[in-house]
């Protein structure tokens, strides 16, 4: 029964789930990386995701226009964002807290809205899958990664790209270096909470996209708390990631494909208890985090306050 | 400041400014129900019928009181576990998959071995839950001090893992006999036996557990600031690197920290099924169990200013929010999620107000130099100071 | 500044308290017949959740529409907590309410003990058949394994690929019950069907529910099943993959026409209305009801935008009929 695990069909199963699984951690993951690397935290991206997946379902269901819809979620989350922002930068509330508080808010409002606007359960055309010429057609592979879905592509195109903000441009040392030693930046004439506003605002603006990748690309339909904990994935995986882009595809990828495969277990009727099978992906997502080797420290001036000193 | 100033005015001002200092979560309560107050006005609810009821619900009857502080007493536990854990530097937001495990071995255990006499029944089971509450606290804390993985990670997977194995236990080993046969198949223990139910305030669901915790935020008040271990736990948390220097082992005191912290949510989940409910029950979910304790715990520290004393109050108040808000649905029959919107407009408010309240409070410090302070204000002495 | 912010917040809390003396508690017992009978339901999830929670609101709406300005139901959704819905079915019971429903099984405990307290309330608790021996509570469930064997039955002639998938949230209650039944009929058509479950550990995971119905498709089912909110992610992948979908406690039907072949819906009413009239006679508890086929508690919905066979209409005719004067004896795993 195991050795059926290893057959072309369930790889190729496991690995296209684990990709579209992995595309909601991508986009709210690397959003939160970028403000942690800037030394704030925000626990508030679930709350984030369920009111951008709301919003862009919502527009998307009355104007039949997925991009308005995206864009719609984009500002949600970027107020959202802006709010932490100001909460965390402005008034220093401590961090960890404030996010669950902006958790709390946006999973009440989000199911609210929908109780009030919506009301019932019902569908929506999403994303549709778009092959991409030629390389779809490759064998295996053409399958499981270029027949996807527009914001899984941008999902994965924006780890390169954050790379490239963070390591290679002015904007991405700037950032870099408010994290690290805010004071130093503040001297050399970096505004740390200029930078800090950015970041938490483009972090809300990735967690929205992330809602709207959930409920108008990969499920199209909006169900009140759907996105389950993944918000709280997404912060840890930045976490397994040690804050480098790079890092945090392999976070999101292990998570995910490890989750597949568990489907798969079920689906084949290994005989392990169900909940065996669902604790898979967090405990692999532990046990290779305590054992891999190069973990960074973090960013130093993360989770602590600053202050413009006169 | 005019010279001709009484000292004793100047002395009545600085109170008053310190108990308004004090009152600042109040206040930011209140501004975010007022913020709350247009929601319902949105959803044509009237908000004074809305707020009466929640303040009804909260604090209006013997009864009702006695419901507020059934809710406040995992979040005191949870709360003082904060404490200890913030000061020590730790993020522990695995106070959810901590009471469940602390909760899972009382429970084991109390339907277990059902011939032992009632009082060392409930002081095992107590002991129990805090081990739960250590190993899931304790794994975190290894993890963090040796092989540095960051807490925030390894708590949420932890949650994660704690519900599946609730929900294993529950409709597996542990499911009460008379489940298993009857085609509800409830995922639930059995019930405890009458001898190991903590006792109760009659009519009331008040039980025993508030004064437990009460005892133990007293006790963590001591260990806090008049022991040595205390002292540590609180300079690790101030200035990690210095206190390396400084002798201490910080590996092992951020193990601690999330030991300690754990501990306190382990004996929540216990008190839950020994106070409240007498078994053990999952709807699949963490929150179905802990009723999000785990993390209004932590809230609650906050309104008490991680300070274990006033953490009691703090939690007090707290839980009748939580209380209220659920009896002002029944009343006006808004959507919950206006609940949970409004349960969150209170935690950001309240988060943010300690920037006012800290503000002021350095303010009156800076111009009041010399006064007699206890030591817990030494941390602020030191931020007012500094900056 | 810090004045008017003290006054302020003194008003806030006046005006609070002024709100809260205003109340007068309403403990009087029902009176005259031409007061509206009023109901309150405390239930686990949310009303529009098109699972459970749905299913009991769905109840009171018919019953709403028939009795008019006769009923008056109040209604508190996301009682997971247990905690909290034993203070809300308190709280209901002290305030006059009739009768107060407890829709979820894990209200047991919570129940027993409030009972007693209120012995002129009616107490309808659910899915369940324990009524506590006590004279003032209900019980009812669905017997979801019957809707579950007919469905079963319907998937086991549809498939052509021998392959079912089932997804579940966690292998209890109400959900176990429906797809032992689901198998089992499954297989009465043909023991050789494979029909292979998976138990997503949550409620509420929308994403993992999708991909564990993509995971079936790929691994060959060319029908799938499941139970409680999070499978609307599931059925939007059954859809995407023109393949059927048999639904179980709400009609999910109109969520995706084409697709959903029948629904296993509760009508609650009927066990209801039964509830209402007991209590007009007097009885105030102690009865259990169970949702059956027979009595209309569940009824297979088919969805009429999808086209089947003549062949099958029959044979789930038969099926009901043999369930329902018990010659269909619905195996236990």
């Amino acid at each position: 029964m195991i050795s059926d695990l290893f057959s072309a069909t369930v790889i190729i199963g496991i690995v296209s789930s684990g990709i579209r699984l992995a595309t909601p951690y991508l986009f709210a993951s690397i959003g939160e990386m970028f403000g942690q690397r800037s030394g704030v935290l925000n626990l508030g991206v679930e709350g984030q995701m369920l009111l951008g997946a709301f919003v862009a379902f919502y527009v998307t269901l009355n104007t039949q226009n997925l991009w308005l819809g995206v864009l719609a979620a984009m500002g949600v989350g970027a107020l959202m964002g802006l709010a932490m922002a100001f909460v965390t930068v402005n008034l220093h509330a401590t961090q960890g807290i404030s996010g669950i508080g902006f958790y709390l808010f946006g999973m009440g409002m989000s199911n609210l809205l929908f109780q009030k606007l919506v009301g019932t359960v019902e569908g929506v055309k999403g994303f549709q899958r778009i092959a991409v010429p030629l390389l779809s057609k490759i064998p295996v592979l053409g399958e499981i990664f270029f027949n996807q879905n527009a914001l899984v592509y941008l999902a994965f195109l924006l780890v390169p790209v954050a790379w490239f903000v963070l390591n290679k441009t002015t904007l991405g040392l700037k950032i870099r270096a408010v994290g690290e030693n805010p004071e130093a930046a503040d001297s050399l004439g970096v505004s740390v909470a200029g930078i800090r506003y950015l970041t938490v605002t483009m972090g809300g603006v990735f967690s929205g996209i992330a809602g709207a990748s959930l409920s108008i690309a990969l499920l199209n339909v909006f169900q009140q708390n759907m996105t389950a904990g993944q918000g709280f994935i997404a912060v840890a995986l930045v976490y397994f990631g040690s804050w480098k882009p790079f890092g945090i595809l392999g976070g999101a990828l292990l998570f995910s494909l490890v989750n597949a495969l568990q489907l798969w277990i079920q689906v084949l009727g290994i005989p392990i208890p169900a909940e065996l099978a669902v604790m898979m992906p967090y405990i692999l997502t532990i046990l290779v985090l305590t054992l891999s080797v190069s973990k960074s420290r973090g960013p130093s001036a993360l989770t602590k306050v600053f202050e413009r000193e006169g | 400041m005019p010279p001709k100033q009484a000292t004793a005015e100047l002395r009545l001002k600085d109170r008053a400014g310190s108990i308004f200092d004090q009152l600042m979560p109040i206040f930011a309560t209140l501004a975010a129900l007022l913020v709350g107050a247009i929601f319902l006005i949105l959803l044509d609810a009237n908000p004074i019928t809305a707020y009466g009821a929640l303040v009804q619900g909260a604090f209006g009857s013997f009864n009702a009181f006695a419901e507020t502080l059934v809710k406040a007493i995992p979040l005191l536990l949870v709360g003082l576990g904060t404490c200890i854990a913030y000061r020590g530097s730790v993020t522990n937001i695995g106070g959810e998959g901590q009471m469940i495990i602390g909760a899972i071995l009382s429970t084991w255990f109390g339907l277990t071995f059902t011939e032992l006499p009632g009082w060392l029944a409930i002081i095992i089971a107590m002991l129990l839950g805090i081990l739960g509450g250590m190993i899931w606290g304790g794994i975190p804390g290894i993890l963090k001090a040796y092989f540095n993985v960051n807490e925030i990670l390894s708590t949420v997977m932890m949650n994660a893992v704690a519900v599946q194995i609730m929900n294993y236990l529950m409709r597996g080993p542990m499911i009460d006999p008379i489940q298993k046969e009857a085609s509800s198949q409830i995922p639930q223990t059995a019930r405890l036996i009458e001898a190991y139910r903590l006792p109760r305030l009659s009519p009331t669901r008040l039980h025993l557990g508030l004064v437990i915790a009460v005892l133990l935020a007293v006790a963590v008040y001591f260990l806090l600031w008049r022991t040595t271990l205390g002292y540590r736990i609180r300079a690790v948390g101030q200035n990690q690197p210095a206190s390396n220097y400084g002798g201490i082992d910080v590996k092992k005191h951020i193990v601690v920290a999330l030991l300690l912290s754990g501990a306190f949510a382990g004996l929540a989940g216990m008190m839950q099924v020994y106070g409240v409910n007498y078994r053990m029950i999952t709807d699949g979910s963490a929150t179905g169990f802990t009723g999000n304790a785990g993390f209004n715990g932590i809230v609650a520290a906050l309104f008490g200013q991680l300070h274990p004393l006033i953490t009691i109050p703090a939690s007090v108040l707290f839980g009748g929010l939580l209380v209220g808000a659920n009896a002002m649905q029944r009343v006006v029959q808004v959507p919950s999620a206006l609940i949970t919107a409004l349960n969150g407009l209170v935690v950001v408010f309240v988060v943010s107000s300690e920037f006012f309240r800290r503000r002021s409070q350095k303010r009156r410090l800076s111009q009041n130099g010399t006064e007699q302070h206890k030591p817990e204000d030494a941390d602020l002495q030191q931020e007012a100071g500094g900056a | 500044m810090k004045k008017v912010f003290a006054l302020v917040s003194v008003l806030l809390v006046m005006a609070m308290f002024l709100g809260a003396c205003g109340k007068t508690p309403a403990t009087e017992p029902p009176a005259a017949s031409s007061d509206p009978l009023r109901i309150a339901v405390v239930s686990p999830s949310s009303v529009n959740d098109l699972a459970f929670t749905q299913s009991i609101s769905d109840a009171l709406k018919v019953l709403k529409a028939e009795m008019g300005d006769g009923l008056e139901y109040a209604f508190s959704e996301n009682m997971f907590v247990v905690d909290d819905a034993a203070a809300a079915i308190r709280d209901y019971a002290n305030k006059g309410y009739d009768i107060v429903i407890a829709h979820g099984s894990q209200y047991g405990s919570s129940l027993q003990e409030i009972a007693p307290d209120f012995p002129e309330t009616v107490f309808a608790w659910g899915t369940t058949v324990d009524t506590f021996g006590m004279a003032n509570v209900h019980a009812y469930e669905a017997a979801s394994d019957q809707g579950g064997y007919v469905n079963g039955v319907m998937a086991g002639m549809l498939t052509q690929t021998k392959i079912i998938g089932v997804v579940g949230p966690i292998e209890t209650g109400d959900a176990k019950l429906y797809v032992d039944g689901f198998v089992a009929g499954a297989k009465s058509v043909d023991p050789t069907i494979d029909v292979r479950v998976t138990y997503i550990g949550s409620f509420s995971d929308v994403a993992l529910a999708a991909e564990a119905a993509t995971t079936h498709i790929a691994a060959g089912a060319d029908i799938l099943t499941g139970s409680a909110q999070m499978v609307v992610g599931a059925i939007g992948k059954a859809e995407e993959s023109g393949l059927y979908w048999f639904g179980t406690q709400a009609d999910q039907n109109s969520f995706a026409p084409k697709t959903v072949v029948a629904s296993q819906v509760y009508h609650w009413e009927n066990i209801l209305r039964e509830i209402i009239s007991l209590r007009a006679a007097g009885t105030l508890g102690g009865h259990t009801f169970t949702a059956s086929l027979q009595n209309g508690g569940q009824v297979i919905t088919f969805n009429p935008e999808v086209t089947i066979s003549d062949e099958i209409k029959t044979k789930v005719e038969e099926t009901i009929a043999g369930i329902n004067d018990g010659s269909i004896v619905i195996p236990k795993p």
